[in-house]
């Protein structure tokens, strides 16, 4: 047993805890406040407390658990909201009431409810790590697979289907030197990553029904993206708008450091809205993990990796998952923080100086993978990270650390914002770098041209900035008739596709066909109005036809079914008609 | 404040004092966060709380003035509590100081209960949606920026700017339609001048809301570091008006600036390593531990609604005090030197502001169902003639085109007519989105992208 010798906010010194180790999960204080070891020196231990220490006096005792903080893996982790060591809210609030209190133990896992298991292999077989040995329908839509534990390999003594609670033995594996019990729950330290066979290039597209995302940059599955932005730029609406329609499986949200009405809103929300694929609601799906800005501040340091351990052992069932982690400022913030308590020497604005290799470690466990087990079965985590620059300067540590990692940039602007601009990603400032992977899948699943047509709309919105400098300082008026052109359909580009609402039914998600044929819409438009101006006719006379014009801002209402390319059509033609006649009238 | 005589200790070791930090020594345990007296050798007594405790040595911040304390025999008292506050609903219409004693001539208030003032974090899970629709009155508020009940919305406001007449006139205004409810209000002064905290007294009695108000203030000449504790003093009030009486509580914390100058001055004084512009980093988790005790509690019919008000340093909005706010709050209604030039009231900056919940509190049965469409429609028109003014600035007016025209006659128009209001002027929702058509006639309806056909037709031009 140690004792305490120092109380600075979340750190704690304590001496003499026996075998302290590197990340130990201590009990600290008369009130067994959960903590984690951080530094040892000598005898002494330093301790990060992931709750409020106010009140713990010198001399208290510390108890270790000679474990490192770890996950609960099992049938139950989906539908639920948990704080970020993994303790679910709902059981914290029938012990504690609508505060949070401390020093409140619960389990991530129910231990009283059963669920259903299918063995789907028969005694004697031989398994090793990975191997899928039966199943639970967990929710709806997710089937959970119980997998041999890794280290774990060897003959099957026994299995058998029924209902079972989490803690339950389902089968036992007798290995070369002693049996393993198999239970519906593991355990996993969430700092460390879960391994895999092999990692696969990411050519597969998470679409998200964004189309500013899907069609201009694109985010693959197992890729990771951020998302920078200040205040008020949307990240929030942004990441949840990925959360809700991306074709992901499984989503793990993280509320990291953010908005306690935030958490409510998706808590609200997710269980009354459908998913576009499976119409179940999308809490079937979702993990969410809350650490709200005033809860305390390790346990927001841990909540990020508790995320990704979930968000991996689902993948390693076979899933596409995606995680969201809102902010990762917070987190670096929270590391900044505890950095500071332990008097670290800092590194760029009083950021410790690992920042950068934390980042680094988190984002590579993003990936498309082979899992372990026999079939072979592929599984993906695509990691989107939101990130809250002060004052909206990306040059500093947080921003610029990430972005050396991750591999789409999706830059939130402000002025983008301010006139409600939605999502206000930028389009010149963003990029993507999984854009030549993604051509093949462009090919089979939207259409053969596509990354062609994207490209043709990116030049024009390129060329739109450029001709707005000259317009800066002559007028419009001064343009040629073509130019002129080209802003007016980098307007329609603006704000009749790289706009969406997040509110309106029809345009919150656009699957990625009639993305397709939306933007084919707008550069055919272009086209005719070129080739018309061409012909003689003033673009002054063309810009009377509204009519046409409306019609392209109101394509996002044509509904996404089998009708869709008809209606299209139907479009198109209009479009050639019109034209013709102004020709004709002008000629 | 109860003591239980048993855990109080007494020493008369203190070893240093720096700035608002005394250091006490031979102390055995200290309880972290611990209140403190400090007996002057005058006899006067002042507070204090542990910052940080080890075995033998104890820090301790001082609440109140160092003046007069020495080493040798001022003595330290451990009372062997945190620091808590005792409430009441008695504590309607009166006033206290930054500590939460009486300062007017009133009697001690009689606890019924006390609370400590850290304030646990409401769970996640037990929250309920913020979506009930508070009337401002104030257009741009209620159509742009709608305020919802158990929202925190602060205003960024600058030197000058006529940021504590809105806020009067926001908490006389305030009101949900079609209810009729216990409301209250907790204003918390810090290191504001007595004129100021006169003006909201004043404010408050003229529209008879003192008797339903707590007022806290810390004034400009009072300690500083008790400015640490005045907000957290108001919103344990308000927690128990709002979660034990079932009231709706509008908390007025002004100014924030001043707050996060105290916490900026403590950290120096104990030699922490600075972050932005030398305040501490782990500023935004201090400041969240205030804004976030806002909301609703599912089961519980009272509501906690923020309005703190901030002064920018120089008008600038990256500074770290509104950046780090602008993180936590739902939301910024943002002051604009350049309108308030143009003595246009209340000087919104309107592209800036923004209000998160809006969408919780707007629509069908709340407001109006086109009410969304008209805000985003609003945004999008303002910002093009704002756009193009700048334009018309370098190129002259004629060189823009017809519809260019329009849309400069609509910012103008919309700054006079949707933004400008008395400061008696109380609109309701509808007459706000009526101003707000009225204005859309000025623009060629095939501009009107933002709004559904079906509400154009129903009241464009009617």
């Amino acid at each position: 047993m140690g004792i305490i010798k120092r109380i600075s906010g979340p750190v704690v010194v304590a001496s003499g805890i026996s075998g302290a180790k590197m990340y130990d999960v201590v009990k600290v204080g008369n009130e067994g406040l959960i903590g984690e070891i951080i530094r040892l020196n000598g005898d002494d231990a330093t301790i990060q407390v992931y709750e409020d220490t106010a009140g713990i006096r010198p001399g208290e005792p510390v108890k270790n658990t000679g474990r490192a903080l770890a996950v609960e893996l099992g049938p139950g982790l989906l539908k639920s909201i948990m704080d970020g060591i993994a303790r679910p809210l709902n059981k914290i609030e029938k012990k504690s009431g609508a505060f949070i209190t401390r020093g409140v133990t619960v389990n991530t896992l129910s231990r009283r409810k059963k669920w259903e298991f299918k063995a789907v292999v028969k005694k004697g077989a031989h398994v090793k790590e990975g191997d899928v040995l039966g199943t639970v329908q967990e929710t709806d839509t997710i089937l959970h697979k119980i997998m041999v534990p890794y280290g774990v390999h060897g003959q099957i003594k026994s299995i058998k289907s029924g209902e079972y609670k989490v803690e339950d033995v389902v089968a036992v594996i007798k290995g070369p030197k002693k049996e393993h019990k198999v239970t519906l729950m593991q355990r996993w330290e969430v700092r460390k990553r879960r391994p895999y066979a092999e990692k696969l290039p990411p050519n597969v597209l998470l679409s998200t029904g964004q189309r500013v995302v899907d069609t201009f940059f694109p985010i693959a599955k197992g890729g990771a993206a951020c998302i920078p932005g200040p205040f008020g730029s949307g990240k929030t609406v942004t990441q949840q708008s990925l959360a809700k329609w991306s074709d992901a499986q499984i989503v793990v949200y993280i509320g990291c450091g953010e908005r306690g009405n935030e958490m409510t809103e998706v808590l609200t929300e997710f269980p009354e809205l459908e998913d576009p694929r499976t119409k179940k609601p999308l809490m079937e799906r979702t993990v969410l993990i809350a650490n709200t800005s005033n809860m305390p501040v390790a346990a927001r340091e841990a909540s990020i990796y508790t995320g990704v351990t979930i968000a991996e052992y689902y993948r390693d069932m076979g899933y596409d998952v995606a995680l969201m982690a809102d902010s990762t400022s917070r987190w670096a913030e929270a590391m900044r923080e505890i950095g500071g308590r332990l008097e670290e020497m800092p590194g760029e604005e009083g950021y410790p100086a690992y920042l950068g290799r934390r980042l680094a470690e988190f984002y590579e466990r993003a990936g498309r993978v082979v899992c372990l087990g026999d079939d072979k079965r592929l599984g993906s985590i695509t990691m989107i990270g939101a990130v809250s620059p002060p004052g909206g300067d990306i040059s500093e540590p947080v921003s610029q650390n990430t972005l050396r990692v991750t591999k789409v940039f999706l830059a939130l602007d402000a002025p983008l914002a301010y006139r409600r601009h939605f999502p206000a990603i930028h389009w010149l400032k963003s990029y993507s770098l999984y854009l030549d992977s993604l051509v093949e899948w462009y090919g089979k699943n939207a259409a053969q041209d596509f990354v062609e047509k994207r490209n043709e709309a990116m030049k024009l919105l390129q060329k739109e900035a450029e001709l707005q400098e000259i317009v800066q300082l002559v007028g419009p008026d001064a343009l040629p008739e073509t130019e002129q052109a080209v802003l007016g359909t980098a307007r329609m580009l603006r704000e009749d596709f790289l706009q969406q609402s997040a509110f309106v039914d029809y345009d919150m998600y656009t699957p990625i066909k009639k993305q397709y044929l939306m933007l084919k819409s707008i550069l055919r438009m272009h086209k005719r109005i070129i080739d018309t101006i061409n012909l003689g006719v003033p673009y002054k006379e063309i810009l009377k036809e509204q009519g046409l014009f409306e019609r392209i801002a109101r394509l996002k209402e044509i509904s996404s079914d089998s009708k869709m390319e008809k209606e299209f059509e139907k479009v198109w033609k209009e479009i050639d008609e019109k034209m013709n006649e102004l020709r004709n009238r002008g000629a | 404040m109860v003591e239980s005589r048993t855990l109080i200790k007494e020493y008369q070791t203190v070893e240093q004092i720096a700035g608002p930090l005394l250091f006490v020594k031979d102390v055995p345990n200290a309880a972290y966060n611990e209140l403190v007296e400090i007996i002057l050798p005058s006899g006067e007594r002042v507070k204090g709380q542990v910052l940080d405790t080890s075995k033998g040595l104890a820090v301790v911040q001082i609440f109140g003035s160092t003046t007069g304390i020495d080493v040798p025999t001022t003595r330290v008292r451990f009372l062997g509590e945190t620091l808590q506050l005792g409430v009441s609903d008695e504590m309607l219409g009166r006033v206290f100081n930054g500590l939460g004693e009486p300062r007017d001539k009133g009697p001690k208030i009689i606890a019924q209960e006390k609370i400590d003032i850290g304030g646990n974090a409401i769970n996640p899970y037990s929250r309920a949606q913020p979506n009930e629709f508070i009337q401002t009155g104030i257009s741009v508020i209620d159509g742009m920026n709608t305020l919802v009940r158990g929202q925190k919305l602060p205003i960024f406001s600058g030197a000058g700017l006529p940021h504590n007449e809105l806020a009067v006139q926001i908490a006389r205004q305030a009101t949900v339609l079609g209810e009729e409810s216990a409301f209250a209000v907790v204003f918390a002064a810090m290191g504001i001048t007595y004129e100021e905290a006169y003006f909201f007294m004043k404010s408050f009695e003229k529209s008879g809301a003192l008797d339903r108000t707590v007022l806290f203030l810390n004034l400009a000449d009072d300690p500083s570091v008790e400015r640490l504790i005045t907000p957290r003093m108001a919103l344990t009030t308000a927690e128990y008006l709002a979660f034990e009486k079932d009231m709706h509580v509008l908390v007025i914390l002004t100014d924030m600036t001043n707050y996060a100058e105290a916490l900026r001055e403590i950290a120096s004084a104990r030699n922490e390593v600075p972050g932005r512009r030398g305040y501490p980093g782990y500023m935004y988790t201090d400041l969240s531990t205030i804004y976030e005790r806002a909301g609703r509690i599912k089961g519980r019919k009272g509501s906690v609604t923020q309005f703190p008000i901030l002064s920018m340093p120089g008008d600038d909005k990256t500074h770290p005090i509104p950046d780090l706010t602008g993180y936590i709050t739902e939301g910024q209604l943002i002051l604009d030197r350049a309108l308030h030039r143009k003595d246009i009231y209340p000087p919104f900056d309107v592209l800036q502001s923004l209000s998160r919940l809006m969408n919780l509190g707007i629509g069908k049965k709340k407001t109006r169902e086109d009410h969304r469409g008209v805000a985003d429609q609003l945004y999008a028109a303002y910002a093009e003639g704002k756009d193009l003014r700048a334009l018309s600035a370098v190129v002259g007016e004629e060189a823009l085109s017809e519809r260019d025209k329009k849309y400069l006659k609509f910012a103008d128009e919309f700054e006079k007519q949707f933004i400008q209001q008395g400061f008696y002027e109380n609109r309701e929702i509808e007459k706000t989105l009526s101003i707000a058509w009225d204005l859309f006639s000025i623009i060629p309806e095939t501009e009107l992208k933002r709004v559904k056909k079906e509400y154009i037709q129903k009241h464009l031009n009617k």
